[in-house]
């Protein structure tokens, strides 16, 4: 039965790949291929956030740092070497590296504490980065950023669509698959109750600081996909907006479901593109982050589990209330 | 003289003026069964935090197999071989009875850091712990999530996922606690065949005189986080100073409670 509901999933799964990735062949709209290729791009940032948030119960205000570790070094890269290939492969490299080493200094230093110094603390830092990629002028041009060129095989809009819709569902099966391995299990028990996954025997820490180290690299990819996608990077991308869009799009979607994060990522981009649009209606669709606090308060409120988690949640009953209906025929 | 599995020595932690546990001088043998027992407030679980290691004595030191393990933290006290429940149910909410017991399955097997094989590659840790299900009675409801367990069966997962971590002390804080009269006696069968078997070391905190007299070799007494008395139940029985701190307490408790 269960296995059934797997292969479903799968299939559903499979459907909705395919669909994406013949879309651009057949429906020819750039607008709404630059704001999918967003979608994929946040998707894969919101479920590296997933992972500490859903999966592992840590909160961070911060994971923009990754993020825009990941977009700056892809911008340097091109902007001081050529823009080909080689070099682009080398970005990312020294982007995994960067990310995991602060990813994990940062994890050991501060994953001791207790969750909301822990918060408060990779706000800070997200900050201090933030700061550094302003005033570390000869590299980074400060507040106003700078453009640089792409390898030329990621100039097509089509074929960039196609690298970042694959990425995502590259890491969206790699986290599948971690997060059903014996470590993720460990990870949601930590989520769960963090003092008995210790005295089960397992050191809490190491878990932590893993979690944080693939979130980190993860978020790093995603940043680099962002800045290919703009060909432009500035100040922006370390900023608490990025942190607090991971935020919302986990949290609508369904924290703790990696559906629900590219469920949230596409529900999240949408909104903030019709929004933006309807400005010509009523100026205040320009402040659409207002809108976006008004859901999240309500989401918080009606719907904690997210949209995944509540419909798995109904999914559930009806099949309970089923189970009952059933055993009170038998009884009468 | 049996050789001794747990020593402490001196064992004292107070929270600001206050003193928890007081000096307590006691050893537990290699495969015994020993309970402590003490009014409320007198310290047991204190005690039991100490041993576990949730808590850093303020003085003293504890020894396992004759090494010194004061310093060693609840996970390292754990892979030794200290295994504990907890009075308060402390069990995974959101998970399936049956992750529950497996994740303390998988533990003890060390598997600890395999990331990239899928958790049901590890068939054996299931069928492990659904036998240990099967003994504490649970079998039938491995799939629904732990928070949706009655009470006691909340109690009897703790159990069973304490016994999946296989360690030679078995450390049970009250584990019938909050527990209506009818579901105690499946607790009780389920300790006694562990006891049985003969190869657990047990220390068992509990408030019931009756059900730890017959089970117990050894009875040690707590009273305002002093070690009163330690030694063979009837003995503890007959032990005044017992008599009038303890099971006077008691009868005032059981007043209070009906």
């Amino acid at each position: 039965m269960k296995q059934l509901m797997g292969n479903r999933m799968n299939a559903v799964y499979l459907a909705v790949a395919i669909f994406l990735i013949i879309l651009p062949f057949v429906y020819e709209s750039r607008t709404l291929l630059i704001l999918l290729t967003q979608v994929f791009i946040f998707a894969i940032f919101a479920m590296s956030y997933d992972i500490l948030l859903g999966y592992t119960g840590i909160v961070s205000f911060g994971h923009a740092m990754f993020f825009g570790i990941g977009a700056y070094t892809v911008g340097v890269f091109m902007k001081r070497f050529e823009p080909t290939v080689p070099n682009l492969l080398l970005s990312i490299l020294v982007t995994i590296l960067l990310t995991a080493l602060v990813s994990y200094v940062l994890g050991l230093l501060t994953l001791r504490l207790k969750s909301h110094f822990y918060a408060m603390l990779t706000m800070a830092v997200a900050g201090l980065f933030l700061v550094l990629a302003e005033k570390w002028r000869t590299v980074t041009y400060g507040n106003d950023g700078f453009t640089f060129r792409v390898p030329d095989m990621l100039k097509d809009r089509t074929d960039f669509y196609l690298i970042c819709l694959v990425s995502m569902i590259a890491v969206f099966a790699l986290l599948k698959r971690f997060t059903n391995s014996p470590l993720g299990r460990v990870l949601q028990a930590i989520r769960e109750n963090e003092q008995r996954t210790e005295s089960l025997g397992y050191s809490v820490l190491h878990y932590k600081v893993i979690a944080s180290v693939v979130s980190g690299i993860l978020a790093g990819m995603s940043g680099i996909l962002y800045a290919i996608s703009l060909r432009f990077v500035n100040t922006s991308v370390f900023t608490m907006d990025i942190t607090l869009d991971a935020l919302l799009m986990t949290i609508i979607g369904g924290v703790g479901t990696l559906v629900g994060a590219i469920i949230g990522a596409g529900l999240i981009e949408f909104a903030h593109h019709w929004l933006t649009e309807l400005a010509k209606v009523h100026w205040i669709f320009e402040r659409w982050i207002i809108f976006f606090g008004i859901i999240y308060i309500l989401a918080v409120m009606f719907f904690p589990m997210g949209i995944v988690g509540t419909l798995r949640n109904i999914k559930f009953k009806g099949k309970k209330e089923k189970q009952q209906k059933a055993g009170e025929k038998i009884a009468s | 003289m049996l050789e001794s599995l747990i020593e402490t020595k001196d064992l004292t932690i107070s929270f600001g003026g206050h003193t928890a546990v007081d000096s307590v001088d006691v050893q537990v043998a290699r495969n015994q069964f020993k309970s402590i027992i003490g009014p409320n407030g007198a310290g047991k679980t204190t005690f039991f935090n100490l041993l576990s290691g949730q808590l850093t004595p303020t003085k003293g030191q504890i020894f396992f197999k004759n090494q010194e393990i004061t310093k060693h933290s609840p996970t390292e006290r754990t892979r030794l071989g200290i295994g504990r429940s907890f009075q308060i149910t402390n069990v995974f909410p959101n998970l399936t009875v049956l992750e529950n017991v497996r994740l303390a399955v998988q533990s003890q097997a060390g598997t600890r850091f395999q990331m990239l094989s899928h958790f049901k590659k590890y068939k054996q840790f299931e069928e492990k712990a659904e036998e240990w299900l099967e003994l504490v009675f649970l079998q039938g409801k491995k799939d629904i999530p732990a928070k949706n367990l009655a009470h006691g069966e909340k109690r009897k997962l703790e159990i069973a996922m304490l016994l999946a971590l296989n360690t030679e002390v078995l450390l049970l804080d009250e584990p019938t606690a909050g527990m209506s009269l009818e579901e105690v006696p499946a607790i009780l069968e389920i300790i006694r065949k562990i006891k049985l078997k003969g190869d657990r070391t047990i220390v068992l905190i509990e408030h019931k005189m009756d059900m730890i007299m017959d089970l117990s070799d050894s009875v040690m007494v707590l009273f305002n986080g002093r070690l009163l008395a330690d030694g063979a139940p009837e003995q503890i029985m007959k032990n005044e100073t017992v008599q009038s701190a303890y099971l006077g307490g008691l009868y005032d408790d059981s007043a209070v409670k009906a």
